[in-house]
């Protein structure tokens, strides 16, 4: 019988896209099969993981039942190995159409964010992008919106469904939105990386994993590009995401860049973290990229979060409000970042960074 | 040859933002700009024009009427053609819906053997980066997107695509859909001899019925009826409270704060 993406009761089952790069899975897979444990328990069916590679490492594909995977597709082809947008596109179709998921998420990374729109467009589903939020449950999405929406929930009407409640930033994040896709299957998101935590790593599920072996059609007729090469930059890249402590710098540092990295660099180094930035900073080429944090950055939510000189545009705030702790130096009173702080110092970075520097110092030394 | 830009007009996200009192975006009270990604997408474009003064530039664009006047702006940076995609048909589309319709129209201008698509990487109103692709898988075309370099010769475009860890150097034959990043270019401006000629240059909107005779066109299947994703809610996020202001800038404010730190057990 022909895929019908319509016939809604015919799927069953929640998917995550593994995904690897020179085979090592990345972290966002076992983010999404944490999170994917969660829906696949609320609606009571199967969470299965979905392994695309060549010479696929058994140990790796195995341990990701140690994250929630019940089963776990393991398709291995040499024209898998590194990504290409025709040939995973195909293998991950033929799979939905084979299985039928009702549930498929896949990382929003600079691959999950290629992959995901053309196996929608395909299957023709619906795609909700960059979610930050995912329920199955009414109850579950009321104590959600409780904390983090000014809804009076208590006082509003929810249509009760057993469809996946998607939700993400919009308009740069003034807005957020829940989007559902009633209709169609499977209902696709793409996450943020870092959003979701990592469950502790169970190595009786893991040792239980059931692994299905894919007979993968593809031949190099299906691939239209020819991947040249894949480079890696050189540098260590910082881990943001991973990070108990982020410092991070914003367009405050001009006067002297060098000097303002180096007061981030020592105040992190004492507090055990991680240096990040502002877009306006990555922009102005006084940091690279890695260190981006906000919208179009990385997404961040550490136990204590500093920003020096940064003021708090909506889409910085939209990478770091979720941080246990934020504490901000600023040297205009009224910057905005001062209503997303914990606690705030109006002043002058370049004076009251080695000062900060210096008392958690002494004050760690104290207790030492 | 002939490259076809699909731009967007959108809400300036970075400025005041208007949100109603249902939760929903007041558009009509924001400031509009150009999409800046499709931005890079129309210089890609005029740059390979630059170099060939053969090649044809096409803007595109799905939207309300006020759009003309970012189409103009595009002509008056140098495209060559501008066509407006407006009905109330089309309204309140999501990505799947909005790719059909653009796809219909990119169909309708049509797109020959040694022709490219580009598009912006993402709108800042959605910042979904779903229309390029599907777009491409929607004319059954190779894609390449987070595209921060091209080099084109003879059909053949050799382009570097954005990693988190790095990038791709990935090869690909005309026609093919690229999605456009801003580390690509630097956008030119609009030249005054560009705004003079800007309303002579040809200007084509098409409503519904111009794309209808294309099967994927049809009320069921475009716009809001079209979309397979819908809102279930939208909401505003709380503002948080200002937190603890600390009485000065100096060594004693700052002792104060590691204390509180430690006490709390932050630190
Ligand atoms: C589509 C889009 C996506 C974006 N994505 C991101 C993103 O991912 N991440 C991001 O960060 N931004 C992003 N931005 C940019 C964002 O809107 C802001 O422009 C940017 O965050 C501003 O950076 P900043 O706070 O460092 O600089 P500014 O806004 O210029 O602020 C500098 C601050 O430093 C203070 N200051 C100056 N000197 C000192 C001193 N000596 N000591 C102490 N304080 C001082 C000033 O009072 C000011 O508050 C995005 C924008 C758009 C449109």
């Amino acid at each position: 019988m022909a895929f019908n993406s319509k016939d809604t009761a015919a799927f069953k089952g929640v998917w995550v896209f593994c995904e690897q790069r020179d085979g090592v899975i990345l972290g966002t897979g076992y983010q999404l099969l944490s999170e994917g444990r969660k829906l696949a328990d609320d609606l009571g069916v199967e969470l299965c993981g979905v392994l695309l590679g060549s010479g696929v490492n058994e140990q790796f594909a195995k341990a990701l039942g140690g994250y929630g995977a019940d089963k776990v597709y393991v398709c291995d082809h040499p024209l898998l190995k590194d990504y290409t947008t025709d040939a995973y596109t195909k293998v991950l179709c033929d799979l939905v159409e084979e299985y039928k998921p009702e549930i498929f998420l896949i990382g929003a990374t600079n691959i999950g964010r290629d992959l995901g729109p053309r196996v929608a467009a395909r299957l023709h589903t619906g795609l909700t992008a960059d979610c930050t939020h995912l329920d199955i449950d009414v109850e579950k999405y009321k104590a959600f919106l409780k904390t983090t929406s000014t809804i009076d929930v208590d006082n509003t009407a929810f249509e009760d469904t057993r469809n996946l409640k998607m939700t993400r930033p919009a308009f740069g994040g003034h807005l957020m939105a829940t989007i559902v896709c009633p209709d169609y299957r499977p209902q696709m998101s793409t996450v943020r990386p870092g959003v979701m935590q990592t469950a502790p790593y169970n190595e009786e599920t893991a040792a239980k994993t059931q692994l299905v072996k894919v007979d993968v059609q593809l031949t190099s007729d299906d691939i239209h590009v020819d991947l040249i090469e894949i480079k890696k930059s050189a540098k260590k890249l910082v881990d943001l995401i991973g990070a108990d402590v982020v410092v991070s710098v914003g367009r405050g540092i001009s006067k002297d860049p060098k000097r303002g990295i180096e007061i981030a660099e020592e105040l992190a180094n004492v507090l055990g973290g991680v240096v990040g930035a502002s877009r306006a900073v990555v922009d102005a080429g006084l940091i690279s990229q890695d260190h981006q944090v906000g919208q179009t950055g990385k997404t961040v939510h550490p136990k204590i979060y500093v920003a020096l000189g940064i003021s708090g545009a909506i889409q910085h705030l939209a990478g770091m409000q979720d941080s246990e702790v934020i504490i901000s130096v600023n040297k205009n009173a009224s910057a905005p970042i001062f209503d997303a702080s914990t606690y705030g110092i109006v002043g002058d970075l370049f004076k009251v960074g080695p000062m900060l520097t210096e008392a958690i110092a002494k004050y760690k030394a104290s207790k030492a | 040859m002939k490259i076809i830009v699909c731009v967007k007009q959108v809400p300036d996200t970075s400025g005041v933002v208007a949100v109603k009192e249902d939760g929903t975006m007041d558009r009509a009270a924001m400031a509009t700009i150009s999409n800046p990604d499709d931005m890079n997408a129309l210089e890609a474009a005029l740059q390979l024009k630059d170099a060939d003064k053969d090649v044809k530039v096409v803007v595109v664009s799905m939207g309300p009427p006020p759009t003309e006047s970012m189409l103009r702006e595009c002509l008056a940076m140098g495209a060559d053609e501008a066509y407006l995609i407006s009905a109330r048909e089309f309204g309140g589309a999501d990505t799947w819906a909005t790719s059909s319709t653009l796809t219909a129209a990119i169909n309708k201008i049509g797109v020959d053997k040694d022709d490219i698509v580009m598009c912006g990487r993402q709108a800042i109103d959605g910042d979904t980066a779903q229309v390029g692709p599907q777009i491409a898988e929607k004319l059954g075309l190779p894609q390449v997107t987070y595209v921060t370099a091209i080099d084109y010769s003879n059909g053949r475009l050799t382009v570097r695509r954005a990693l988190e860890d790095g990038y791709m150097t990935i090869g690909v034959q005309t026609p093919c859909v690229l999605t456009c990043i801003k580390e690509l270019n630097e956008p030119r401006y609009m030249s005054v001899s560009g705004i003079m000629g800007c309303y002579a240059k040809p200007y084509t909107v098409w409503d519904f019925n111009a794309l209808s005779d294309d099967p994927a066109i049809t009320v069921e299947q475009v716009g809001l009826k079209g979309s397979p994703t819908q809102v279930y809610k939208s909401f505003s996020p709380p503002v948080k409270g200002k937190g603890t202001m600390m009485e000065g800038a100096d060594k004693a404010a700052c002792d104060q704060l590691v204390s509180i730190l430690g006490e709390k057990h932050i630190i």
